[in-house]
């Protein structure tokens, strides 16, 4: 089954990385890089953070709206994705409980339409 | 008899299947089936075998008209009947129990697929209504399938983990079934024997695990005084007052060989010492006798591992034995903010506040209890120390 993990954290999360020393933060994507490296993973990216997002939101006529920022404002933003085909929940989640990155990981399966 | 059955033979089905949510319907008509069909007739000589036999007919029936299924036909009809290796059950008890499903789902399930459980049962042992139980049960079935949730036993590694959600699940079918049995209508199934039934198939499938054994020795200790819990107007009596010649001495006994058995495996765990705590209680001969020196180290060593608001407040309630009521209420008091919900934590403070003569207070609390609880066994007996007070609780 594929599933969808979708990394998010809090601002404080993000700025983590900011303050962190040059060789923390070396250890840290190579960490990341390992996890990446799981050949389960179909692909994902790492996203540029909410305060850079644009909204276009259909109103009930249909029309599109322009705003500013993430279409959820809270205090917790995605920061990335993967893609993961394995045999079951519990080994997304294992793959999930592993993330190097740690904040928060939504384990979302992908539409049974889309399974293939 | 059903009980037995229902589980061994969803879990055969779901593995001949591969589809909970097929399996774990079949096996609902088929015992709704059997029960109409036995009535008339009468139960049949080795009724497991007719279970068996008429749950795996209906299984091709189904497989016929489902084409997805066509290549499973085959491993089903060379399949002996009554194919459930308790394996099976313990599969299913870990898929019902998935931490991701709602705990409420958790519940529903296990009582379904395992227990056997039609609808209507669910709804009159949850207190719930039949088409929110048939709404829930429906939604649990479609993630079961949709967010892949496995049909296995988790690995060593994960299992300490992925058995706390289980027993959290059979310990509260036990207190749902234990709080109000004697108040409810007789015809309700008894939850609290399903759930000690369920722990020790627990304990026979994970033997080398003492949290279950903890468990089941909990529900045995408090099932060997339930007798005991109501007088003879059917009225709630608290283990303070209780006839303590009613309490079932040998099944004491052979619960608290079990909390020794599990301790001999040196993994001390919550349910463990809930059990010890229990056990102390059954092993003394009167109240003025309970060991609460004891109780009070247990209870450290329980809020040690689950530092809970509730665990605090039953601490301070055996710190009253030891160390005084004001010392107790102190302790009590501290938990106002997270228990002001909780019923419990009114009545134990209004027992308090009595005993201290801080009447109007206690009286104000008690009455806070009464408004906190739905039970008709704990109102009636709250509802009595209310009308008893001012002298009640000394």
């Amino acid at each position: 089954m594929k599933y969808v993990l979708l990394f998010c954290g809090t601002e404080d999360d993000a700025h983590r990385y900011d303050t962190m020393s040059a060789s923390a933060l070396e250890a840290q994507l190579a960490q990341v890089g390992a996890w990446f490296a799981d050949p389960r993973i179909r692909g994902g990216m790492r996203l540029a953070p909410g305060s850079t997002a644009t909204t276009v939101r259909f109103g009930n006529n249909g029309d599109p709206l322009v705003t500013d920022g993430p279409f959820i404002e809270g205090k917790e933003d995605i920061g990335g994705w993967a893609v993961v085909e394995v045999a079951h929940l519990d080994e997304a989640l294992a793959m999930a409980k592993a993330w190097p990155g740690k904040g928060v990981v939504e384990v979302r399966p992908v539409h049974q339409s889309e399974q293939g | 008899m059903f009980r037995e059955e229902a589980g061994l033979l969803t879990g055969g089905l779901v593995r001949l299947l591969g589809d909970f949510d097929v399996a774990e319907e079949i096996v609902q008509d088929t015992l709704l089936a059997a029960l109409e069909r036995w009535r008339r007739d009468g139960i049949p000589d080795r009724p497991g075998a007719w279970l068996a036999t008429a749950a795996r007919r209906r299984a091709i029936d189904r497989l016929r008209r489902n084409a997805r299924f066509r290549q499973k036909l085959a491993l089903l009809e060379v399949e002996p009947a009554g194919g459930g290796e308790p394996d099976d059950r313990l599969r299913l008890i870990f898929t019902c129990c998935h931490p991701a499903l709602s705990p409420r789902a958790r519940v529903v399930l296990t009582l379904r697929a395992i227990c056997g459980f039609t609808t209507a049962e669910i709804a009159g042992a949850l207190l719930l209504s039949e088409a929110a139980v048939a709404q829930q049960i429906h939604r649990a079935r479609r993630k079961i399938v949709e967010a892949g949730i496995p049909y296995r036993v988790p690995d060593a590694e994960e299992l300490a983990a992925r058995l706390d959600p289980v027993l959290a699940v059979l310990y509260l079918m036990f207190n749902e079934g234990y709080l109000s049995s004697g108040a409810g209508d007789p015809a309700r199934r008894d939850l609290a024997e399903d759930a000690a039934w369920l722990a020790a198939l627990l304990t026979r499938l994970l033997p080398t695990e003492p949290e279950p054994l903890g468990l089941l020795a909990l529900m045995r200790l408090h099932l060997a005084r339930a007798s005991a819990r109501f007088d003879a107007a059917g009225d709630l009596v608290l283990i303070a007052d209780q006839d303590r010649s009613r309490w079932d001495r040998a099944a004491i006994a052979a619960a608290i060989a079990l909390v020794e058995r599990a301790g001999a495996m040196r993994r001390p765990g919550p349910y463990q010492l809930q059990a010890a705590i229990a056990a102390c209680h059954a092993e003394a001969r009167s109240w003025a006798e309970t060991d609460w020196r004891q109780i009070l180290v247990l209870y450290d060593l329980l809020l040690r591992l689950s530092p809970s608001p509730v665990v605090r407040m039953n601490r301070a309630v055996a710190l009253r034995w030891v160390a005084g009521s004001t010392a107790a209420l102190a302790e009590l008091e501290s938990l106002a903010a997270p228990l002001d919900g909780y019923h419990l934590f009114h009545a134990a403070r209004a027992e308090l506040l009595h005993e201290l003569g801080r009447r109007e207070e206690a009286r104000a609390a008690e009455e806070r209890a009464l408004g906190l609880t739905a039970n008709r066994a704990e109102r009636a007996l709250l509802e009595r120390r209310l009308k008893l007070s001012p002298g009640a609780g000394a």
